[in-house]
């Protein structure tokens, strides 16, 4: 879908090339992460394919077609472009902020507000709220889901993303990572994402690209990168707790949670049997609480049961936090982070229709790594 | 909401209309002397505020012409280079008083109200044409970036992003540029042109205070309210 051959750029005026002999292939629906220290290229490169900068040596096709020969404009209209500053126009609603593309295509109107309706729904912006909002109305997280979504607008095989998340909090920041990972399966998009956070780019790439000083020292799957470093660089960039950063490679639906979850009302009786049972060695030392549609309710800390304590259910109950859920299509260095931010023993795993599929303690984190690692 | 008007962004214009009215009237009913009352009629004072409006209205909008695409076009890429050597030069125009720039030009187009006009516009290009070039080098990078990395063409990015984003700090060197020019344009009188100023020069030769007056009071007046219609135009303007 995209290849780089033998590329090269030296920018005007400098004798030394900041990108030597590049060589890269971009499979169709594919993610490929460039990652690297701050100033080895990575923008170089990616801009270099939509001829924002052009390149000073070698080829780069972009399906199969050598890019010199396209006019930039065309080239560029298909390919969707996400930038850290997003980037927004101040000036323009969300709504036409989001019809850039289409509106350079000249798309009809009705196509554009139907088009625009279905993006905001997909990033999981409310149309009725923001449309007709400007984005200094909007939070960071929210104005780089409009980013996104510009970027989509007129469906682009191809999308070029510059550290698109690297301007937000963590959370937010976590939260975006793993709906564009969801919306990715969806849409099959063919990407080259930036980063110069590893840790990223482990959890977005299907394949990693490492780049060191306008070179390509590596090219492979995360699970390559992270178990067979080629060199000092990349064991380096990858950091020596690469245990721990297989953390971020698998989701939490691989997880077998070994804590029972119970629902309040139809499964009381059951409750009470496990709480009056309990062990101290047990090795589950919570169980979850639900409501009868699967949504969490909290949890219950299991403690040595004194004969004819009469607690009522109700109070043993420790409420969910707004922080303790953690979404299926998450990683299970996401759920630790909210393990840890929640302080709490056990988080909740949650489907996309907010039902809840079990709870998630420190102990399912290891063994899951244990077992899919 | 920026776009609604208060009652109290009315009080200026009504304040300089009453001013205006009121002192007019009071010269003509209350004339210190003949030569007062020969002079002033509400004729002249109508024929010199419009003949004042014209010189202004003329060279402004000729100062716009010139100097807006001269902006926008040392702006872009080709010609950035070239932008501090022509504002330096228009800076000269700036910096001579206007009195010597008048006698110069008096030389070459005469006597009369092209002279007076050209002194107006020279007086005028500085203002908008700095901030022409300010307000749209100005853009936020990112967003030029994002505009062209999406496919927006330059001429697309300039119109739809760069001029609409530079717009309020275009309005702000029109204003200025206004009010230099309103000001200025009393001495269109020195070379014939008519005008408020001719008022003025007229209050000075006969040493009568209340023409002196009228003719200073009209000048300002009309620098003020230009600049305030020009500041409710900016706030219709789409934010
Ligand atoms: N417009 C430019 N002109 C000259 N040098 C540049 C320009 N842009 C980037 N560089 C240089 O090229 C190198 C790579 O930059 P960049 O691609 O932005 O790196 P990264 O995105 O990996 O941080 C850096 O050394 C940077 O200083
Ligand atoms: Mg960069």
């Amino acid at each position: 879908m995209i290849r780089l051959e033998n590329v090269s750029k030296i920018y005007p005026g400098q004798g030394e090339p900041v990108i030597e002999n590049l060589n890269l292939e971009i499979q169709s629906g594919e993610i490929c992460v460039l990652v690297g220290e701050s100033g080895c290229g990575k923008t170089t490169t990616m801009r270099m394919i939509n001829k924002i900068i052009p390149h000073t040596g070698g080829t780069i096709y972009v399906d199969g077609k050598d890019i010199s020969t396209i006019d930039a404009t065309e080239l560029r209209l298909n390919i969707g472009y996400v930038i850290q500053e997003i980037g927004l126009f101040p000036h323009y609603t969300i709504e036409k902020n989001i019809a850039t593309v289409p509106i350079e295509k000249k798309w009809d109107k009705q196509r554009i507000a139907g088009r625009v309706k279905e993006l905001m729904e997909l990033m999981e912006l409310d149309y009725d709220a923001y449309a007709k909002k400007k984005p200094r109305h909007l939070s960071g997280g929210q104005r780089q889901r409009v980013g996104v979504a510009r970027a989509l607008a007129a469906d682009p095989p191809i999308m070029l993303m510059d550290e698109p998340f690297g301007a937000l909090d963590p959370i937010t920041r976590m939260n975006l990572q793993n709906e564009f990972i969801r919306i990715q399966a969806r849409i099959k998009k063919t990407i080259v994402f930036v980063t110069h956070d590893i840790d990223e780019a482990v959890k977005m790439g299907d394949k990693i690209a490492v780049m060191h000083q306008g070179k390509l020292v590596q090219f492979g799957s995360p699970q390559d990168i992270l178990t067979r470093p080629t060199d000092e660089f990349v064991e380096n960039l990858v950091g020596h707790n690469r245990i721990l950063k297989r953390f971020s490679l698998i989701e939490c639906r691989a997880i077998n949670p070994s804590a029972a979850v119970y629902k309040l009302d139809s499964e009381r009786a059951e409750i009470i049997r496990r709480i009056e049972n309990f062990e101290r060695t047990s090795s589950f030392p919570v169980i979850g609480i639900i409501d009868d549609d699967y949504r969490p309710i909290g949890y219950i800390p299991m403690f040595k049961y004194e004969a004819g304590d009469e607690t009522p259910i109700e109070d043993r109950i420790k409420k969910i936090k707004p922080i303790q859920t953690i979404e299926d299509s998450a990683t299970l260095f996401d759920a630790l982070g909210r393990l840890f931010s929640s302080s709490e023993r056990c988080v909740f795993r949650m489907e996309p229709g907010g039902r809840c599929t079990g709870i998630i303690t420190m102990g399912d984190l290891f063994e899951a790594v244990r077992v899919n690692g | 909401m920026a776009n609604t008007f208060r009652w109290y962004d009315f009080i200026l214009p009504v304040v300089a209309v009453i001013l205006a009215v009121g002192y007019a009237l009071y010269v003509l009913n209350n004339p210190t002397d003949a030569m007062v009352a020969g002079f002033v009629t509400p004729d002249r004072i109508i024929s010199s505020l419009i003949t004042h409006l014209y010189l202004v209205g003329v060279s402004m909008a000729l100062a716009i012409l010139a100097a807006f695409p001269l902006g926008i076009l040392l702006t872009r890429a080709g010609f950035r280079k070239f932008a501090p050597l022509v504002v330096g030069t228009v800076n000269i125009g700036q910096t001579v008083p206007s009195f010597a720039v008048i006698a110069l030009f008096v030389g070459i187009l005469g006597i009369g109200e092209r002279t007076a006009i050209f002194a107006l516009w020279v007086y005028s290009l500085l203002p908008i044409l700095n901030n022409t070039i300010a307000g749209v080098s100005g853009v936020d990078r990112s967003i030029i970036d994002a505009s062209r990395g999406m496919g927006m063409t330059r001429l697309n990015t300039l119109r739809k992003i760069e001029i609409p984003l530079a717009m309020p700090v275009i309005m702000a060197g029109i204003r200025t540029a206004v009010v230099i020019n309103a000001g200025t344009a009393v001495i269109a009188a020195y070379v014939g042109a008519g005008g408020l100023g001719e008022i003025i020069v007229t209050g000075l030769t006969l040493a009568r205070f209340q023409v002196l007056m009228l003719g200073a009071l009209y000048a300002a007046l009309v620098a003020l309210m230009l600049d305030y219609m020009l500041g409710m135009v900016e706030r219709l303007l789409p934010k």
